[in-house]
């Protein structure tokens, strides 16, 4: 480690930093007392929709559809938490059939 | 209602709703923290950045920086780069994250990509007292992540058991999640734009840097949609 034991803790001060501020800044700016812009009270309607999105591929953005297993066991699992969700609408159930279904397919099969 | 019975029923309420966290936090954080100990850093390491960065992917990255030279503007600028979502995240966030005392300020501390998704998305019982239940769904998330960690830097390198694909757990709840959000909406435009400009933005981009690039594509989008939007009133996502 090149780092002295200072450096290495303003380092991680600076990581805490940055993430405070990616979570702070939004409250900062538009303050509870003040009337938050139109388009800010739009952007904070139709965000969380895309950001979900985002969040889904942002989990698979490792998944190669040219290599190793293409994908496959991710498009099953995937499958399975949709069926078992429509058909029951249990979230831990979809959640945990998906993930044994995951687990099972790269152990044993891929 | 007393105080106690008040933080019981919320604990109550909240608790399932991390459940899934649990095990995929106690796999990350363990696996975190086992980072950690096989790059030569003791467990309170770990331990100390758990608990007070509190995002992930933030640092897996952390643990690279400190086995580098030292650089401090270049770790708060990569941290904000990983981190950007949670802007979106704090703007969705602006009326629930407000009025719930003190308690704001521990919630907007730890709004992880988890913390905010459940409790952006959960039904809260209307005899729930709201502030506390996205606190205790906060806390617990926190805990899960800390103790994990703490857990995977102490005990690192004795662990051998196959738990290979247990990470699938969050995508699984992120699937589950824009599931509800989609069977909630009226329109799914945004939901689709989300979507399409993530995936087109991972195939130009890269997995490193598509991120950023795509967050402007979703505002963009967005915004160019907001009149059309506006109109068909699709303005009913979660419970607004």
């Amino acid at each position: 480690m090149t780092m002295t034991f200072t450096q290495q803790m303003i380092t991680i001060g600076m990581v805490v930093l940055g993430t405070m501020l990616t979570r702070f800044v939004p409250f900062i700016v538009f303050p509870a007392g003040k009337d938050t812009p139109k388009y800010i009270q739009y952007l904070g309607k139709v965000l969380p929709a895309a950001v979900f999105g985002l969040l889904v591929v942002y989990c698979l953005k490792n998944v190669s559809l040219f290599a190793g297993s293409h994908g496959i066991p991710e498009m099953i699992s995937i499958a399975a938490v949709i069926g078992l969700h429509l058909w029951k609408r249990q979230m831990l159930l979809s959640i945990a059939g998906g993930t044994v279904c995951y687990m099972l397919l790269v152990q044993f099969v891929f | 209602m007393s105080n106690r019975v008040k933080l019981k029923s919320a604990f109550k309420a909240a608790f399932p709703h991390t459940i899934p966290i649990f095990a995929g936090f106690w796999f990350l954080g363990m696996t975190y923290g086992i980072y950690m100990n096989v790059s030569g850093f003791s467990f309170w390491y770990p331990m100390l950045m758990s608990l007070t960065i509190f995002a992930g992917s933030a640092e897996f990255v952390a643990v690279n920086m400190l086995l580098g030279a030292f650089n401090p503007i270049q770790a708060l600028t990569m941290t904000l780069m990983i981190n950007a979502r949670h802007l979106f995240y704090g703007i969705s966030m602006l009326d629930k994250y407000h009025g719930n005392g003190l308690k704001d300020i521990y919630l907007i501390f730890g709004m992880c990509d988890e913390s905010f998704s459940i409790n952006y998305t959960a039904d809260i019982p209307a005899d729930v007292d709201r502030g506390w239940f996205m606190f205790f769904v906060t806390l617990l998330n926190h805990c899960y992540w800390f103790f994990g960690a703490t857990l995977g830097g102490i005990f690192g390198s004795l662990i051998h058991f196959n738990t290979e694909g247990l990470d699938f757990v969050m995508t699984a709840m992120f699937v589950v999640i824009f599931m509800e959000q989609w069977m909630k909406e009226k329109n799914h435009i945004s939901a689709l734009v989300g979507i399409g400009v993530s995936l087109l933005c991972l195939i130009g981009f890269g997995s490193e840097n598509f991120i950023i690039p795509a967050m402007a594509g979703i505002l963009g989008v967005l915004t160019l949609l907001r009149r059309p939007l506006e109109k068909s009133e699709i303005c009913d996502g979660g419970e607004a």
